[in-house]
């Protein structure tokens, strides 16, 4: 390589790399300032660092018609980390039974799973609510997650890894006399940790983000997730309290970027191979 | 009958150190409602006031969202099995909760079976029209009660040199008005208008005497039609999109969506809701003050009375709901309707007294005098005489066709239609939302 | 038995909520029902026939394919030119990489509080550099704007994943045939388009279905969020519509009918991708 500075990549990437911070700079920004300010337009680009009340004010009373921010943060963790280890727990299961069994009806079965990848969910929306309701799962923490939990996605990549899997390791492992749920768990698990870590990092981010589900099944405010509470701060009829509405988003903001920040490299790794 | 005032709870403060386990078998009463910010303390606070005036029963009031949320969340819990005891629904779901059948156990009903006399004639008329059958029979209990009025803002007046005192009358002198306050740049926006559809085309037909729809507006059955492409909407429409395109008038968004640009300064005239006073007068930096609707006087020289706008209390039925839980919800009705707390939200509030006493106790207390301008909506709502064409509406899926409206209505101000055309599509529309409800309610 | 034990959380769930509920929205898209649900009749096809004779609604699937299609290209190019520059061997480029990746856990909804405080007609901090310039920016009340705000905060969003997309791509190209194509005398421009573009054909497939399935079912919360549909409807999008009728209005059967309609219009888009995939991977 030349020792010649590469000015082209350097303007394109900061570009880049601003077209991406500013926003969020602004709305960090703006949580800080005065709402009067802010509505009528006169927001500074510098973040006033000594006034941090909007924080305290959406952590502890929450915005008009929301819950507070504290608490929709928990629900939000909950509902994200619930998605998460749940799809995990059973998509390795599942990836399991397919990967290394002979049963009967095996082909139908992942099929079936494989056919879920076909339905997101929001065009089932509608009825998948009632049925909901027939379980009487609405305004309930179980009825936040347990219909995200069923994925193919999770399961497919899964059995990939399986079936990578070594066959003179499959064979170690029958000599040795190891029981099925003992290959699983001495074998399997710690041959996919990096792509266990991966999934977490990308379902996690998938469960914090989703709007259209907990919006139609929790009315009940105390399952408010962060998404919800800002739309519907931003939503509100009332003169609506920007510097509030922007803490609320830089706080919903920090868990999933922190995670994707932290976990980056499983997560850029898993993501390219997986979701092929 | 025992009288149950305010002060109740503190004359029957000894029934609160009863043992706690008399507190738990008391069936619990599950209130919906869609007052946010201080009008939900509002009714949290008569909630209290009535948990604390009797021993029998508790409610709990919920804040459900918009009222279309609450209509939403209402419809999906009954279908689950849930539904809350007693729901606010705004007045434009009427016709579809009177479609609801078994859903719902009508107040007429619900007097009958647990004989607790809710009676009619209390209410004032302009209000119980809107929510009873009709053979006077009320369907449902008039609650938060509203009317539009126009908010003008004192200062900008006197600073483009209009008299503060005499607010426009007719259309005619708004327009001119406007004018003036924009060539001696007054303000930013001379005037907007929020609730659009409530405001410019339902308001302005009670007012004037013309029908909204056949049928007189619905009440006499589903077969009805949208009329409100005839010619003086479309001149009213017309003159507003003149308006919008000299720099006159601002449409800024739906619903409440452009109450802000008055309560900030910004614009010098706003219709909205007469309930709007304790937001603007928390947020307003300025002098304001209220008006009564302008009118065409070549239309109607007269003009009747103004409708309410609102909210009116619902009782739904769920499976396994006791006789007392009915009889609770009864006398919760029956004490938001005695004098005392109806007078008072009032006060609080902005809405106007939907009783006749709360009224009548209201000018006794010296309310008006002492707040002058808060008995204008009073007065707009009981003028002239109601017609047909005043009682209000009765159509199904009326949130829906106000959205057609504003639709519409945004496409024309964009230039992409006329008011002819925009009003012609809206009725057309209209008429095919009316028609499957007719289908969807019939079979 | 321990197989079918396995099998069998993934397989309930799938039932319930995948499988059940899309045989209700089938069965449903041919009735016509009462919001309460009290009265439910058998209406054949009228939901379906009302559905295209509606002018309104074939505006709304024009308007779907015109949205998807510019976040789409918007999405992609952008991420590509990023993608491509990051390739290179330039200092501090795992920096420059974090910094492009994070917007990745964004939420749609969120990303689009950040547009409004950019581009809100009152309170944006763009919107008055516009208004100095002397655009009339307000795209609460213009169709154009409305549409281009949408899909802006749409796209911005999308960069990221994208950009990991075609970062890993351009990585897998080995270094050899870039080296050959170099002693060839190919250069820049026409390097890019005879040698990287065609190889990085798979990944650009794969993510112009991707983008085009998220801008179509994803963006509900971001379009909710900043214009609900409007003005008019200039941005009310099948998924808009689909949430208006049957959440907001409660038509049952005409928003059961649309979700059949969109459906089948998901299932073909992965079937074309598997179909594709198959056949790159058979070769």
């Amino acid at each position: 390589m030349n020792g010649r500075t590469d000015w082209a990549a350097h303007i394109v990437l900061g570009l880049g790399v601003l077209l991406f911070v500013l926003p969020v700079w602004l709305v960090f920004a703006a949580s800080t300032q005065d709402a009067g300010a802010i509505g009528r337009g006169e927001l500074s680009l510098i973040p006033d660092l000594t006034n941090f009340s909007a924080y305290v004010t959406v952590l502890r009373d929450g915005a008009p018609g929301v819950a507070p921010v504290g608490r929709m943060l928990l629900v939000s963790a909950a509902m994200a980390i619930g998605i998460a280890f749940g799809k995990i727990i059973i998509s390795v299961l599942s990836a399991y039974a397919v990967t290394f069994f002979r049963f009967p009806f095996r082909m139908l079965c992942f099929w079936t799973i494989f056919i879920t990848l076909m339905l997101p969910v929001e065009v089932r929306i509608i009825p998948t609510y009632a049925v909901m309701a027939d379980f009487g799962l609405i305004n309930t923490y179980a009825g936040l997650t347990v219909p995200l939990i069923a994925s193919a996605t999770a399961t497919l990549l899964f059995r990939q890894v399986f079936l990578a899997v070594p066959d003179e390791l499959v064979e170690a492992a029958r000599m040795d006399g190891a029981g099925p749920l003992r290959f699983l768990r001495d074998i399997l698990l710690p041959v996919s940790g990096a792509n266990i870590a991966a999934l977490f990092v990308i379902l996690f981010v998938y469960g914090w983000n989703q709007y259209l589900w907990p919006l139609l099944v929790a009315t009940d405010q105390r399952l408010d997730t962060m998404v919800i509470g800002i739309v519907k701060m931003v939503g509100a009829d009332t003169a609506t309290q920007w510097n509030q509405v922007m803490a609320t988003a830089v706080l919903a903001l920090l868990p999933p970027v922190t995670i994707v920040l932290l976990m980056q490299r499983w997560f850029v790794k898993g993501l390219t191979e997986g979701d092929k | 009958m025992k009288r149950r005032t305010l002060l109740a709870g503190a004359a029957v403060a000894p029934f609160a150190a009863r043992p706690v386990f008399a507190q738990a078998a008391k069936p619990k009463i599950v209130f919906w409602h869609a007052m946010s910010g201080a009008l939900g303390e509002e009714v949290n606070r008569i909630c209290t006031g009535f948990n604390a005036s009797q021993a029998e029963v508790e409610v709990t009031p919920v804040f459900k969202g918009t009222y279309p949320e609450t209509l939403t969340a209402a419809i999906a819990a009954f279908r689950a099995g849930q539904a809350p005891h007693l729901v606010q629904m705004f007045e434009v779901g009427t016709g579809s909760m009177l479609a609801a059948g078994p859903a719902v156990k009508q107040i007429w009903q619900l007097s009958q079976e647990t004989g607790v006399v809710i009676e009619p004639n209390a209410y004032i008329g302009g209000v119980r029209g809107y929510y009873s059958l009709s053979d006077g029979r009320l369907a449902s209990c008039p609650f938060n009660s509203s009317t539009s009025v126009m908010w003008y803002n004192l200062d900008a007046f006197e600073k483009a040199g209009l008299d503060p005192d005499k607010p426009p009358r007719t259309w005619n002198e708004v327009v001119d008005a406007c004018r003036i306050l924009q060539a001696k740049k007054a303000i930013e926006v001379p005037m907007t208008s929020a609730w659009f559809a409530w405001v410019q085309l339902e308001q302005y037909a009670a007012m004037h005497d013309i029908p909204f729809a056949t049928k007189a507006n619905g009440f006499e059955g589903l077969e009805t039609e949208l009329k409100f492409n005839t010619a003086p909407f479309v001149k009213h429409l017309s003159r507003i999109l003149d308006m919008a395109k000299e720099g006159t008038f601002k449409y800024a968004g739906r619903d409440g969506a452009p109450e802000p640009l008055f309560n900030s300064g910004t614009a010098a005239i706003s219709f909205t809701s007469s309930a709007a006073r304790a937001a603007i007068a928390r947020e307003a930096k300025f002098k304001w003050a209220a008006a009564f609707l302008p009118t065409d006087p070549d239309i109607n020289p007269q003009p009747n009375n103004s409708i309410i706008g609102g909210a009116s209390l619902w009782c739904m039925n769920a499976p396994g709901r006791t006789p007392a839980e009915y009889k609770g919800v009864a006398s919760l009705l029956k004490f938001i309707a005695s004098p005392e707390v109806d007078a008072q939200w009032h006060q609080n509030t902005g809405y106007v007294p939907v009783t006749t006493a709360g009224y009548e106790l209201s000018i006794k207390q010296g309310y008006y005098q002492k707040v002058p301008g808060t008995d204008l909506p009073i007065k707009q709502l009981s003028r002239g005489r109601v017609t047909e064409n005043s009682k209000g509406f009765r159509l199904g899926r009326m949130p829906e066709l106000r959205n057609i409206v504003y639709e519409e209505v945004e496409k024309a101000i964009q230039g992409q239609q006329g008011a002819q055309a925009a009003l012609d599509s809206a009725v057309s529309r209209g008429n095919r939302i009316l028609r499957e409800f007719e289908k969807s309610v019939r079979g | 038995m321990l197989p079918v034990a396995l099998v069998l959380p993934q397989l309930l769930l799938t039932f319930f909520f995948f499988l059940w509920p899309a045989g209700q929205a089938v069965w449903a898209s041919f009735t016509r029902q009462d919001p309460f649900g009290i009265r439910t009749q058998f209406v054949g096809f009228e939901n379906f026939t009302d559905l295209f004779e509606d002018p309104l609604y074939v505006e709304s699937m024009g308007r779907t394919v015109v949205f998807s299609g510019s976040v789409t290209v918007v999405a992609m190019l952008v991420a590509l030119c990023l993608a491509l520059f990051a390739d290179r061997e330039i200092r501090g480029r795992n920096i420059y990489r974090t910094l492009l990746i994070w917007p990745y856990a964004v939420a749609p909804a969120i990303s689009a509080v950040l547009w409004i405080l950019l581009l809100h007609p009152q309170i944006g901090a763009f919107s008055h550099v516009l208004r100095m310039l002397g655009i009339g920016w307000d795209y609460k009340i213009n169709s154009t704007q409305a549409m281009l705000v949408v899909v802006l905060a749409s796209a911005w969003k999308q960069v990221s994943y994208n950009f990991i997309f075609f970062l890993a791509g351009l990585q897998s190209i080995p270094r050899s045939v870039i080296e050959a194509a170099r002693m060839d005398g190919a250069r820049g421009w026409r390097r890019l388009r005879t040698i990287t573009l065609p190889l990085l054909a798979p990944t650009t497939f794969f993510l112009l279905i991707v983008n085009f399935v998220y801008s179509a079912f994803d963006t509900f919360g971001t379009i909710q969020a900043l214009t609900q549909g409007g003005p008019g409807k200039a941005t009310e999008t099948l998924m808009v519509k689909v949430y208006r009728d049957g959440v907001v209005n409660l038509n049952l059967g005409s928003s059961s009918a649309q979700s059949v309609v969109l459906m089948v219009a998901i299932i073909a888009l992965t079937v074309v991708q598997s179909r594709f995939l198959n056949r790159k991977n058979a070769e």
